[in-house]
């Protein structure tokens, strides 16, 4: 559905021993617009794999001549970090989903606290500017290994000042996130992007201290969508449907002549309901329910599960 | 096709307002069968047929001139029908962007705009308007960047803050509003707003509807049609002035039905608002009278079930039970069904 943007690689930046930085531009045209805490997921030619990592924007959403990415080199990754690094240069051509945006500041924050860790910086980048022409009250946690993943440091301490902690765990420094959330005002949102262990840290003290759940916001990326390819044979025509990864049940099945009525494509409006007969389904709709999805499928977003074999009543 | 304004037509007073016999044909006629429930009617905004009102983002139509002195002069007498909370503006800033860029390159012999950096050009050569102004610089337009680039649109406009998993309605022009009112709504969460409407909520229509428009991608709008019914060719049937306009349900009879009775179309547009992230909603209204409508008898046929069987809470809430007798009885000979029986 969202067709990719080709762009190409205007320039690469090692800004620290294991985080590279890439800035885009468009091949033709011009880019989409973002928002603070947008990501893209760029998608890499790893082998015989395509693979696809969300990155988020560090750039200034008012400037949308390029986008910037940091990528940080993770050892067990599956390629896609070790591609970045390894392999991509200025003036490559690569293709990016546009900008979707699961992590923006809320609006109605009297307080914007702010916890990254290491490579967890990008966001907050691009959420900088914005917080800043709002003259919106913030503050900057930084954790991080000095010397290793620090990036953007120097920048940051120049332009916010006293708004910027920072923890070097080289340096024994610890972010104590029981009393920094403690000591927080009322009405504050916090944000945090980082590790694992960081995130579930901040979740799990927010809400033993009772902290409203709209309140605590972490980065999330879109979902890889679709998925993993399945085929879905069809009962009454006989015909035998190849799902790739990149395509929906519903464009599988209008490519193969099929064609099923629908309106959404998005899994609510109801009107793509196929019935299946065998199979295992993914469900990902918000329209069916709980005893519907026992022999029916919504095609525009449902998949079936991998390695499954889909029986469809068509 | 390059499109043609008519002369200066009125939505008050003397209700000159007409449709052509091109406008008629491109009217969104809203029902896909014989009978109407709410649902959740969104669909991928792709763009249709050349000339179509589908075949842009922002439909711009003979009535042009007409609907913008309309919107002046509800503003005059009413100056509070535009508001952008402060937090808003960046997303005010995102809609004038976005309407401009499109109107230019849509309607090139009417609009255009020139950009170096933040030194934009605007031109509407229909209004006579040049203006040169500094992107993000509220005060180097006359007015508030919202209230000036939908002074130039048709159809009312809201733009909706996306936060704690819902949209608020913090920002609008609506000066031709279906029974409700921007002021009113101010700062209310789609579950609010939406609380006067019948039987929608039990269905579950607007949980699944605003669980899809919380994920609606920048270049990825979406639109639905909605629909009412309206005593004369009236733009301006606000909350506010109720008291001008709804003691009119009582004038419809027998004899002026057909003239005085009008199909209100909204096509409504969401597309993301990049920058910001908020929800653009646009809400342009088509007005057809019974009488235009009938031109095209399959449509009149349909538009008799539809009503004939409407929900009574529906057609309660959308304001025509006073009169929805008189309309179904007019259309009634329209449909072979009846004639025959
Ligand atoms: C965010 C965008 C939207 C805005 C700003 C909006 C606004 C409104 C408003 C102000 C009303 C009038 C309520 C009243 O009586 O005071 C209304 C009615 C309604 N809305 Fe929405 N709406 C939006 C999206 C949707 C969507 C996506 C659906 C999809 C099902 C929907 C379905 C309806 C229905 C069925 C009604 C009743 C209309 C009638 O019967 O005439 N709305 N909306
Ligand atoms: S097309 Fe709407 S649910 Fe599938």
């Amino acid at each position: 559905m969202n067709s990719p943007i080709e762009v190409r690689v205007a320039a690469v930046t090692q800004i620290t021993p294991v985080i590279r930085e890439f800035t885009f531009e468009p091949v033709r045209g011009a880019l989409p617009g973002f928002s603070s805490g947008s990501h893209v997921v760029v998608h890499m030619p790893v082998g015989e794999r395509s693979v696809r990592n969300a990155y988020s924007l560090l750039s200034n959403p008012a400037q949308t001549q390029h986008y910037r990415i940091a990528v940080r080199l993770q050892d067990e990754s599956r390629g896609g970090s070790r591609y970045m690094h390894e392999q991509v240069k200025a003036g490559d051509l690569l293709q990016v989903s546009p900008p979707a945006n699961l992590f923006a500041p809320n609006s109605q924050a009297r307080h914007h606290l702010l916890i990254a860790g290491g490579i967890g910086i990008t966001p907050f980048l691009s959420y900088l500017p914005e917080l800043q022409a709002r003259d919106a009250s913030y503050s900057l946690h930084y954790a991080f290994r000095g010397g290793f993943t620090d990036a953007y440091l120097d920048s940051l301490r120049e332009n916010l000042g006293t708004q910027l902690q920072t923890y070097d765990s080289i340096q024994g420094q610890v972010l104590d996130l029981a009393t920094l959330l403690a000591s927080q005002a009322l009405g504050t949102h916090v944000y945090v992007c980082g590790p694992q262990r960081l995130i579930d840290g901040v979740r799990v003290h927010a809400e033993q201290l009772g902290w409203p759940e709209i309140r605590v916001h972490w980065e999330v990326f879109a979902a890889p969508e679709p998925g993993h390819p399945f085929v879905a044979n069809l009962a009454r025509s006989g015909l035998t449907v190849e799902v790739a990864s990149d395509s929906s049940l519903l464009e599988a099945l209008e490519q193969a002549g099929v064609e099923i009525p629908n309106l959404c494509r998005g899994g609510v409006c109801g009107q793509c309901a196929v019935a299946y007969l065998d199979g295992a389904v993914e469900h990902r709709d918000a329209y069916l329910s709980a005893t519907e999805r026992s022999n029916t499928v919504m095609p525009c977003v449902s998949r079936g599960l991998c390695g499954s074999a889909l029986l469809l009543d068509l | 096709m390059s499109v043609i304004f008519k002369p200066l037509e009125s939505y008050r007073d003397d209700f000159t307002y007409h449709n052509s016999a091109q406008a008629i044909s491109r009217f969104p006629f809203p029902f896909p069968e014989d009978n109407y429930m709410y649902s959740v009617n969104i669909e991928p905004a792709t763009p249709r047929e050349p000339g179509s009102v589908f075949s842009h983002w922002f439909d711009i139509d003979e009535h042009y001139l007409s609907e913008m002195a309309e919107r002046s002069i509800v503003l005059e007498r009413d100056p509070e029908r535009c508001l952008v909370m402060p937090h808003m503006a960046t997303a005010a800033w995102d809609t004038l962007e976005m309407l401009m860029t499109h109107m230019a390159a849509d309607y090139p012999e009417h609009f255009s705009l020139s950009r170096e950096g933040e030194r934009w050009t605007w031109i509407n050569r229909p209004l006579g308007i040049e203006q040169a102004f500094t992107f993000g610089d509220a005060d180097t337009l006359p007015c508030e960047p919202l209230e000036y680039i939908t002074r130039q649109t048709q159809g009312d406009f809201a733009l909706l803050d996306q936060r704690d998993g819902n949209l608020f309605m913090d920002a609008g022009m609506v000066t031709c509003p279906a029974d409700w009112s921007i002021k009113f709504d101010a700062g209310m969460s789609f579950t609010q707003w939406h609380a006067p409407v019948p039987m929608a909520h039990q269905m579950g229509v607007f949980e699944r509807a605003l669980k899809y428009l919380l994920n609606i991608q920048v270049d990825h709008p979406v639109r639905r049609l909605n629909w009412t019914l309206t005593v004369n060719p009236r733009m301006d049937t606000s909350s506010e002035t109720y008291h001008e306009w709804g003691q009119e349900r009582a004038l419809v009879n027998a004899e002026n039905v057909a003239s005085m009775v009008h199909l209100r179309v909204e096509l409504q547009f969401m597309p993301r608002l990049p920058r910001s992230n908020a929800l653009l909603f646009g809400i342009r209204t088509y007005l057809i009278s019974l009488e235009e409508l009938a031109t095209n008898p399959a449509w009149a046929c349909r538009l008799h079930r539809v009503l004939r069987d409407l929900p009574d809470a529906i057609a309660d809430y959308k304001g025509m039970t006073l009169y929805r007798q008189f309309v179904v009885d007019w259309l009634s000979q329209y449909d072979p069904e009846v004639v025959v029986a």
